[in-house]
């Protein structure tokens, strides 16, 4: 295989989503909606402040309901497929009554893993991802970044094909925020594993981006995709950079252009 | 100067200070008790109100303390708490299984809604008669009386915390893929506990109140309400107020139990 064609097999869409329909109260937030999300990339969904980017990914997971088209994950229907996914409020999707470790282990355990195949592949993930966080813990008793660091080791336990996460930073304080973003983008590399990010933070949409999908206001439609290549791991330093910047500007051009539409 | 050296300097400041705060600790809560049993005292040494209706305090709880050695008071404690537990038993039995069939489905639960209300808002003693026509004056009346208050109270309850039950852990299990009757299992029925034991709580007081009140009025010849309308009728206050001091006793002893199970169960509830 050439060198050309890996890459096209790399870009084939992994998620496909055809003549999306939904609306909320009469009010029409996708119509004729079409969507390809690039295999083993990270993409990152920015837009404006009711245009539907949890919608968006909550529907691709199955959460939400919609009224017509198709969602296709790893070309099959998004229902057989395996799905990650980190709620933005982990309070109140962890489970409290169970200790970090069994929340952990909760998918597996839904799964009908047995019990001994269920220590060694959360032994495995934690190693891998070098955690060192007392587990034995209930998650109430923890940080807001533990908790959050506990719910992407759950959503990712079960080896899912695809890894939804609905601004998963946004109730932390911003040093908690930066080093959380280098832990998920840690994961990301060491898995590759395709990753759909909503944000509410130009910032984090362009810092963790491979694609950028810029939404508009509703009825929603893709401005733009925007592509960022610049290697990973990323620090923060690379804000700095004149090609981040560049690609900000960018981004946050067409977005108030948006806005003033 | 480091922080220990100032730390040490402060240490010997403190103490006293400390001391000082857990002896307050543990005298703050004798301090309404103490004045009861005072207020008390005064109000019957005055004479304000005539002694044999009020004996004083000490009297009372010494003969409360002999009473619990020699006398039957422990035996008729017994029995109200045996009936009080029964009753509990069977309404919460029944209570929880239902309640949860119940807030699982919330058209079935709109349904019965009103009726549900109707029985909760009256109050369960103008339903003694109605009980005492079916049952008889046995003891099976008195616990199916107070089971029945039990049952209604523990089933609102459960069936409204499986409803207000918070939606987003019920996604989160959803989309790790587990099935209904998982997320019933794991999910459900831990998110309504908080609720559920509110009405547990409520549910063993309700128990002690009917058949408390059921021992008054429907013939029997123990238990703690038998003791307490007997004392008055025959006038033999000093009992009828140590009987009531039992209940008391017996009412404060059960919430605390269920509020420490409560704690160690619910660990997660408010946090």
């Amino acid at each position: 295989m050439t060198a050309l064609a890996q890459a096209a097999v790399d870009e084939a869409a992994f998620i496909r989503v055809r003549g999306l329909e939904k609306s909320f109260g009469g009010v029409e937030v996708y119509r004729d909606f079409d969507l390809d999300v690039p295999r083993g990339k990270f993409t990152t969904i920015f837009g404006p402040n009711g245009c539907g980017k949890s919608t968006l990914i909550n529907m691709m997971s199955g959460l939400v309901p919609f009224e017509a088209g198709t969602v296709e994950i790893g070309g099959r229907d998004y229902r057989a497929a395996k799905i990650g996914y980190v709620f933005q409020n982990y309070r109140d999707s962890l489970f409290p009554w169970m200790r970090a470790l069994e929340n952990i282990e909760y998918p597996l355990r839904v799964r009908g893993v047995p019990r001994r195949q269920q220590v060694e592949r959360v032994e495995r993930l934690l190693a891998q991802f070098e955690i060192t966080l007392d587990l034995k813990r209930h998650t109430y008793e923890m940080s807001g970044g533990q908790q959050q660091l506990v719910a992407i080791l759950r959503a990712l336990v079960a080896d899912p094909e695809v890894l939804f996460l609905d601004e998963p930073f946004s109730a932390l304080d911003y040093e908690m925020t930066l080093y959380m973003r280098d832990r998920l983008q840690a994961m990301f590399v060491e898995t590759g594993l395709t990753t759909v990010l909503v944000s509410h933070d130009l910032e984090e949409a362009v810092y963790l981006a491979d694609v950028l999908l810029l939404l508009s206001k509703r009825p929603t439609r893709i401005v733009e995709q925007i592509r960022y290549d610049a290697p990973r791991p990323r620090t923060p330093a690379i804000m700095g950079d004149p090609e981040f910047v560049t690609t900000k500007q960018h981004a946050l051009e067409l977005f108030r252009a948006e806005m003033q539409r | 100067m480091t922080a220990a050296t100032r730390t040490l300097e402060r240490a010997p400041r403190s103490r006293p200070r400390l001391r000082f705060r857990a002896v307050a600790a543990v005298l703050l809560p004798l301090v309404g008790p103490v004045a009861f049993i005072l207020l008390w005292w005064a109000v019957s040494a005055a004479h304000v109100v005539r002694a044999v209706l009020l004996p004083g305090p000490f009297e009372t709880l010494g003969y409360l303390g002999n009473e619990l050695v020699h006398g039957t008071i422990a035996a008729d404690a017994a029995v109200t708490l045996t009936r009080t537990l029964v009753s509990f038993a069977i309404g919460a039995a029944l209570g929880v299984p239902i309640g949860v069939a119940f807030g699982s489905n919330e058209r079935l639960y709109r349904s019965v809604e009103f009726v549900i209300d109707f029985f909760r808002s009256t109050p369960a003693s103008a339903l003694i008669p109605l009980f005492i026509l079916f049952f008889g004056i046995s003891d099976i009346n008195k616990i199916a009386i107070a089971s029945f208050s039990v049952f209604l109270i523990v089933m609102f309850n459960s069936a409204y915390g499986v409803m207000n039950a918070r939606k987003s852990r019920i996604l989160a299990a959803k989309v790790m893929g587990a099935s209904p009757f998982q997320v019933f299992r794991d999910v459900l029925i831990f998110e309504s506990l908080p609720q559920t034991f509110v009405g547990l709580r409520n549910g063993i007081s309700t128990a002690l109140v009917i058949v408390v009140v059921a021992e008054m009025f429907i013939g029997s010849d123990q238990g703690l309400g038998h003791r307490i309308i007997e004392g008055e009728q025959i006038l033999h206050v000093t009992d009828m107020y140590a009987s009531i001091i039992v209940a008391g006793l017996l009412g404060y002893a059960l919430n605390v139990l269920f509020m420490v199970i409560d704690k160690r169960l619910i660990h997660w509830n408010g946090k």
